[in-house]
């Protein structure tokens, strides 16, 4: 489920171009494993500028509250209703139905700092 | 990290073990809401070997625990053997210790305490016994499996079906024995049920006739969820040593009705009942958006007013519910949620009983 067109930073979010300027983010299989059953997920809203780095919203399982990093900065343009609605489908399909946001980047080359694959896979040992 | 005589069986079921207070227990075995499920509307089975069982005996047993623990053991001659009692244990400011169950049966009284006190609670328990003609015999030649849920017991009565008619006639908070198996029907999830004591050398072949049976094994995760709903407390988080019975609402198993009997914390706890200004333990259920969660703030009139000492997302009621500690009485306050203030609703615990929400 894990693919070569994603990049990662080590507090498992993953990121991954849509188009030359735009990517979806999420989070990993192994972080929505860690937190469990998923039952409340807060997100920026559109329009919202963010930054690489930044806390911008917080993922909620039965067991604990954890906060979502971005991977880069940009524009808000979207964010998926779905798992504001039912927050367990990023539990079951955390890569693809189960993304998060959508960023307009602002400087694409922050994506050649994150992890790829092979080094967040080694990170999660 | 210690293991429980069903270290392997969890291995086996694929639960995810993780480190509490020390012993390796599974949080889940895949999701903890369907384990919830479980419980709720069928069965579904708990590895509580962690938890201390202790035997009690010698010709000053009972006057022992008359003075050791809050509630009166002379309650259970009442009833007769196989009856159930739960209690806390005070120190002298009336602070909770622990809070356990103790049992009258054929052999003598049997208690058993939480596993995260077990330090503490052994070296007072031995302090206080100094005064009296008693031995304390722990019993790690036990495992311990608690099975909840409507069809709990007439599941068990299938499975052990010589004892059906015992265990379907078994009212709450009484216990059988048999060939060094207790079965009682206690339990910490607001659903009929039982937890059975058994030698460890048997639960792993238990615990395997049971899953084989379609019993479902719930991990820590849905313990927590199950008993926050039914409004229990939890030791460590709803009640400690700073904590009276009259704040955590364990007013109930302090037992004031012989006035002839002394017990530790009594002096203390009797001054501080006709003290109008002790807080109070009240359930909150969030009306705004995310999840209550153990230490955030209740704010009532502009002011912060208590704390929150359990929170969760209730999978029974699908919103997040919580135990809290608060000065006045109310019904509407809000909570700080990572600074945001969000409205809640003040309820008296619990939350579920028997598989039906309480909240209206």
């Amino acid at each position: 489920m894990y693919s070569n067109d994603m990049k990662f930073l080590e507090s498992h979010e993953w990121v991954r171009l849509e188009s030359e300027n735009s990517a979806k983010i999420g989070i990993t299989h192994h972080a929505q494993e860690l937190l469990g059953d998923l039952v409340y997920v807060e997100l920026p809203k559109i329009g919202q500028q963010i930054t690489s780095g930044d806390s911008i919203g917080v993922i909620e399982s039965v067991k604990a509250a954890s906060d979502l990093y971005s991977p880069v900065s940009g524009e808000i343009t979207e964010i998926n209703e779905s798992v504001i609605n039912e927050p367990n489908l990023v539990n079951s399909d955390p890569h693809n139905s189960g993304w998060l946001i959508k960023v307009k980047l602002s400087n694409s080359s922050e994506l050649d700092n994150l992890l790829n694959l092979e080094q967040y896979q080694k990170s999660i040992g | 990290m210690k293991r429980t005589p069903f270290y392997e069986s969890h291995i086996n079921s694929n639960g995810k073990i993780v480190d509490f207070g020390g012993w390796a227990l599974p949080v889940n075995y895949g999701s903890q809401i369907k384990e919830h499920e479980a419980v709720r509307t069928d069965v579904g089975m708990f590895d509580v070997s962690h938890m201390v069982i202790s035997d009690i005996n010698g010709i000053d047993a009972k006057e022992f625990l008359r003075y050791l623990i809050s509630n009166d053991v002379a309650k259970l001659e009442k009833h007769g053997i196989g009856k159930a009692l739960y209690s806390g244990m005070l120190n002298d400011n009336a602070g909770v210790i622990d809070d356990l169950i103790v049992y009258l049966m054929p052999f003598g009284y049997r208690i058993v305490t939480n596993a995260g006190t077990y330090e503490k609670d052994i070296a007072w328990i031995k302090n206080v016994a100094k005064e009296f003609q008693v031995t304390i015999n722990e019993r790690r030649d036990l495992a311990m499996l608690a099975v909840q849920g409507p069809n709990a017991i007439t599941k068990i009565g299938e499975l052990k079906s010589y004892l059906k008619e015992r265990l379907l006639n078994l009212k709450p908070f009484t216990a059988i024995e048999d060939n060094g198996w207790l079965y009682a029907r206690t339990g910490y999830t607001g659903e009929n049920g039982l937890e059975i004591m058994l030698p460890t050398t048997n639960a792993s072949n238990f615990w395997q006739l049971l899953v084989d049976n379609g019993i479902t094994p719930c991990g820590l995760g849905a313990r927590d969820t199950l008993r926050l709903e039914a409004g229990m407390n939890l030791y460590g988080h709803d009640m400690d040593e700073t904590v009276t019975p009259l704040e955590c609402g364990m007013d109930w198993v302090v037992d004031l009705n012989d006035p002839a009997r002394d017990f530790i914390g009594r002096s203390k706890y009797t001054e501080l009942k006709n003290n109008i200004t002790n807080s109070t333990q009240v359930g909150l259920i969030l009306e705004g958006k995310g999840v209550l969660r153990e230490g955030q703030k209740v704010i009532i009139n502009g002011q912060e007013n208590g704390k929150i000492t359990s929170g969760t997302f209730s999978p029974s009621l699908k919103l997040s519910i919580a135990i809290a500690r608060i000065n006045v009485k109310t019904e509407k306050a809000m909570v700080d949620i990572r600074g945001s203030l969000e409205p809640v609703k003040i309820v008296p615990l619990p939350f579920v009983r028997n598989g039906k929400s309480l909240v209206s």
